[in-house]
């Protein structure tokens, strides 16, 4: 039986991927603060996890090069703008600052749960390897 | 994809208020410069920003950084005052001060300073969680 790190990892590196993912978009919303004219945005995480996997279960062989591929990244996430509380501030910046700083923290700490699960299954795996000794 | 990119949007958002910091100090440190004629008199700056979009990476999937378009003079009307002791008047007796709102201007500073602010924080945690990843399957 060969021994698959991806097996073993994938849900919780695909989670950080997300996670990654959603970082950038939630710091690109704070930069743009103060930018007129910018929209928030934001990505569905759970739509995004969905479409992650769907990505990886498609193992299929190309017999022909003719073939599309579908690779994990067939399906590209959605970034979507985000429905504000507050519609505009006069020059068409919607961004709500409060609301992002608490989406990034709350990002943040999830993202190191996901790295904490991901450490846990890597030391599980050690222990198995080295049967428990050291 | 990575967290090189969250710091580099960070640092864009970071240079765009440092400019805006600039360019209020500048006006409030110039906000009584008088001087003798329209066209030698300072007028207030401020700076454009607009999403930089990165055409490069075509997919969606990124966050946006900032750029700063430039830096533009305002275009309000100067304020002239008659005032024919001054030594800085004119033969008609004027003097122009420039176009600078002092409270307009510590508003802005204000603003600038806590948006900087936050930029340094997400920098911070990217750091943080950054040293997190990689130490990933270090312990025992």
């Amino acid at each position: 039986m060969a021994i698959s790190l991806d097996r073993l990892t994938a849900f919780h590196q695909r989670a950080v991927n997300v996670r990654n993912d959603r970082m950038e978009v939630i710091a690109g919303n704070l930069a743009n603060a103060n930018t007129p004219g910018y929209k928030a945005r934001d990505i569905n995480f759970q739509e995004a996890m969905r479409s992650a996997t769907y990505g990886q279960q498609h193992n299929l062989t190309r017999t022909n090069e003719k073939h599309l591929s579908a690779s994990s990244s067939a399906l590209p996430r959605e970034i979507q703008f985000r429905e504000t509380n507050q519609p505009d501030t006069g020059d068409g910046n919607n961004v709500e600052v409060q609301k992002e700083r608490n989406m990034f923290l709350d990002n943040g700490l999830r993202y190191q749960a996901s790295l904490q699960f991901l450490d846990g299954k890597f030391k599980g795996f050690k222990k198995a390897l080295t049967g428990g000794q050291s | 994809m990575s967290l090189f990119n969250v710091m580099n949007i960070a640092a864009t958002g970071m240079h765009a208020e440092n400019v805006r910091l600039n360019t209020t100090a500048s006006n409030v440190a110039n906000a009584n410069s008088v001087s003798s004629s329209y066209d030698q008199t300072y007028k207030a700056r401020h700076p454009v920003f607009a999403a930089a979009l990165d055409q490069a990476n075509q997919d969606q999937t990124r966050g946006t950084g900032v750029e700063v378009l430039g830096v533009v003079e305002s275009q309000k009307p100067l304020q002239v005052e008659y005032s024919p002791g001054h030594p800085m008047a004119d033969e008609n007796g004027y003097i122009y001060k420039p176009n600078v709102n002092i409270v307009e201007e510590m508003a802005d500073m204000m603003s600038a300073s806590k948006s900087y602010e936050t930029n340094v924080q997400v920098a911070d945690t990217t750091k943080r969680i950054f040293s997190r990843v990689l130490m990933l399957g270090q312990g025992r």
